[in-house]
């Protein structure tokens, strides 16, 4: 076997560097005249060691990780010219596998990281678009239904809905005219998944969405992506190209009289969008505001239509499907719900990116095993799951499996898969007061009570995180969150609430400290915090030059002061002291 | 303010491309606001002509969309991201000592038109937090002094 190099070259790891790597690489490879095939491929889901360099030689896989420029020229005259692995930034070989990759099973994310996605000939290669010759050939559009049915996948855009009961609808709607949507506007802050398959992946979401229209008699499509991940868009662009190019897509694929187009539309930067119908409305021209339901989509959707719309990973999971087999897809997961599901891990977490396991897997499983703790080593306070729809679980949940039914019973979501793990370094009240700035600032503003309901709301916490709130205002704000809830039509305001009511739920006593006692026990809340200076003070003056109030006085050598009157609290000084001699109180 | 002749033989060159029905409108504001780096009252107007649709119906879409703006930007766009990973590891300082170091607000640009400082929602660099975007480039894991850093080599193309 010759000898290949990856490169993760995806958004993160281009964040992190790897076009410098990529320079320094294809540079050595040159002057020492070696010709190595270099192949730039998706997230490989280790996100914390970008960038990242694979190499396969006859030994097998070789994962050198946290790289910089002049890791390069070492590993090519070490690990290339003299076949010894350079030690130093190797993380993973033959015979020491890196365990984040433990507990992990890889459905959706198979290729990612490990072909190039811009080529359709490797996805091809690894049995990309066997399973739509399958379909075509071997299967009815009802079995492709009855097919999904029976492997129990279930939307992972969040809420979790049956997948095949959902084309079912929309193939028996009557009409000629059908419509399918891919839902890759993924705007929950915190979560990357969408990103990283689409990036990694792009073709195995084409397939999925071309099997769907086969199964509902659909012929036009839309992939609704947000206007940031321009990666993403850049590589469906290539993949439609390359799809229609080898009869995948567009006129009489594969030689039957099924045809299917897809386009791209560009999201404008609305949370909201990620609503279906509000989705609709967006593609349609319109400001995206979403619209009571029924009429459901799969009777009257996209143009009037009747339209069947999945997210992202759920389509990536289609051509998986079809191909092993329902039976093999449902045999992994829980006994509701077939497969895996992708989340993306950030936070205070030791390693961070994305992860893929088998629905049902505990979160201690996840947060320890495969993140490897909290990072820093000090105390796990809360996970957030499901983004500002979904809700933070305290340390006893840590048992928990991660389903749809177990989550939403603990006061979370499954969501789309956001999981951002909090330390004792964080404040559930400032957490709750986040998301709810966030949907506040979000809600399209159709409905009264998610416009004017979700702002009352964070005035409550505003007040709360200054101090200034009374035991009254829990009893307010739980009332607001009970008709937020129930009178908003779409999933933005009927959630929006839960990340306020889960920390109301587990962490009762740090609003309770804000309310009676005005303290912050996590020492977040600025309002509530006091910066001073201790005896460990070396008196090097560095906190002095970079206080903007000039609120520090102090002559050199000696120990600085704080003025209280005049300090903002922004924390400069406790970033800069050399000695950690500043203390928040 | 364009010359209105020149916004409007600027404006039919970028949307001729697009069939004149209503679902083109987000595509055009968006080709159209790549071209300008904002959308100026007169290309709406061009806009509003080509596709028969009110101005009012027009601006009522550009404002409900973050992606559009109304007013020009800076030489740099320099994206703050707020989202939950950042938030818990610092976005909120973050924004603050830029504000410091360029003496603006968020939503605001530098007088001398280098800087526009926005905040945003998320990225989805979640593992490389905190970040922010100058332009087209994320710049992860950052503190104080590698954020004055990452500033101060912009100002050094930019003035």
């Amino acid at each position: 076997m010759s000898t290949k190099i990856l490169l993760g070259y995806a958004s993160c790891g281009i964040a992190a560097g790897a076009d410098a790597v990529e320079g320094a690489l294809r540079t050595g490879l040159k002057e020492h005249d070696l010709d190595i095939e270099v192949r730039r491929v998706g997230c490989v889901g280790m996100c914390h060691r970008e960038p990242l360099m694979e190499i396969h030689d006859d030994r097998g896989a070789f994962v050198y990780a946290d790289l910089e420029e002049e890791d390069v020229e070492k590993i090519i005259s070490s690990h290339l010219l003299k076949n010894v692995p350079y030690q130093d930034k190797l993380i993973s070989s033959p015979e020491r596998s890196y365990d984040y990759f433990h507990g992990q099973k890889k459905i959706v994310l198979q290729n990612s990281g490990v072909i190039d996605p811009e080529s359709i000939d490797e996805y091809m290669a690894q049995g990309g678009y066997e399973a739509l010759k399958k379909a075509l050939t071997e299967m009815s559009p009802g079995d492709v239904i009855e097919e999904i049915k029976a492997s129990k996948l279930r939307g992972r855009g969040g809420a979790g809905f049956p997948t095949g009961l959902k084309w079912q609808f929309a193939a028996d709607a009557p009409g000629d005219k059908k419509y399918v949507i891919c839902n890759a506007d993924e705007g929950d802050p915190g979560a990357f998944m969408d990103r990283s398959i689409l990036e990694g992946d792009p073709h195995a979401v084409l397939e999925g969405m071309i099997l769907g229209a086969y199964a509902i008699g659909a012929d036009e499509a839309y992939i609704y992506c947000r206007a940031e991940y321009p990666l993403a868009l850049k590589r469906l662009d290539i993949g439609i190209e390359q799809a229609m190019d080898k009869g995948f897509l567009g006129d009489n694929i594969c030689g039957t009289d099924f045809s299917f187009h897809i386009h791209v539309k560009e999201g404008a930067g609305a949370f909201v969008c990620g609503e279906e119908t509000a989705l609709m409305h967006s593609i349609e021209g319109e400001r995206g505001m979403p619209r009571p339901r029924p009429p459901f989509p799969a009777q009257k959707g996209l143009f009037g239509k009747p339209t069947n719309i999945n997210n992202v990973e759920t389509w990536a999971n289609i051509p998986w499907i079809i191909r092993n087999g329902a039976q093999e897809y449902a045999s992994v997961g829980s006994e509701k719900s077939g497969g895996t599901k992708v989340f993306a891990l950030a936070g205070k977490i030791k390693r961070g990116g994305l992860v893929e396991v088998p629905i049902g897997t505990p979160l201690r499983e996840i947060i320890y095993g495969i993140g490897g703790g909290i990072d820093g080593d000090v105390e796990f306070k809360a996970v957030q799951l499901g983004g500002p729809s979904g809700g933070c679980l305290p340390a006893e949940y840590l048992d928990t499996p991660v389903d749809y039914e177990t989550l939403t019973e603990a006061g979370a979501i499954m969501g789309s898969g956001g999981m951002i793990v909090m330390d004792v370094g964080d404040c559930m009240v400032n957490v709750a007061r986040y998301f709810l700035d966030f949907t506040q600032q979000e809600s399209c503003g159709k409905c009264t009570f998610c416009r004017v309901g979700t702002k009352r709301m964070l005035e409550i916490l505003d007040r709360f995180t200054q101090g200034k709130g009374s035991k009254e205002d829990i009893d307010m704000l739980k009332e607001l969150a009970s008709h937020i809830k129930a009178y908003s039509l779409c999933g933005l305001g009927q959630t929006a609430p839960n990340p306020v009511l889960t920390t109301l739920r587990y962490f009762d006593h740090e609003y309770v400290s804000h309310i009676e006692e005005q303290t912050c026990p996590a020492g977040v809340c600025r309002e509530l915090i006091t910066f001073s200076i201790t005896d460990s003070c070396v008196g090097c003056t560095r906190c002095a030059r970079e206080c903007p109030t000039s609120a520090i006085k102090g002559e050199p050598k000696s120990v600085h002061v704080i003025d209280q009157e005049q300090c903002i609290k922004c924390g400069a000084c406790q970033d800069v002291c050399p000695v950690n001699a500043v203390e928040v109180e | 303010m364009m010359d209105p002749s020149e916004a409007k033989k600027e404006t039919l060159s970028v949307i001729e491309r697009y069939e004149p029905k209503d679902s083109s409108l987000i595509p055009i504001l968006q080709a159209c606001q790549k071209r300008f780096g904002y959308l100026p009252r007169e290309v709406m107007e061009e806009i509003s002509l080509y596709l028969n649709m009110p101005l009012s119906k027009i601006y009522g879409v550009t404002t409900f969309y973050a992606q559009f703006r109304l007013e020009p930007l800076g030489e740099h766009l320099v994206k703050v991201c707020h989202g939950t990973a950042c938030h818990v590891r610092g976005a909120d300082k973050i924004n603050e000592i830029l504000e410091n170091e360029l003496g603006i607000k968020s939503g605001d640009t530098t007088p001398c038109g280098t800087f526009s400082l926005e905040r945003v929602a998320c990225l989805g660099c979640c593992s490389l937090a905190p970040v922010i975007m100058v332009d087209e480039t994320v710049h992860g894991n950052l503190d104080r002094d590698k954020l004055k850093k990452v500033i101060s080599g912009y100002r050094g193309d930019g003035q």
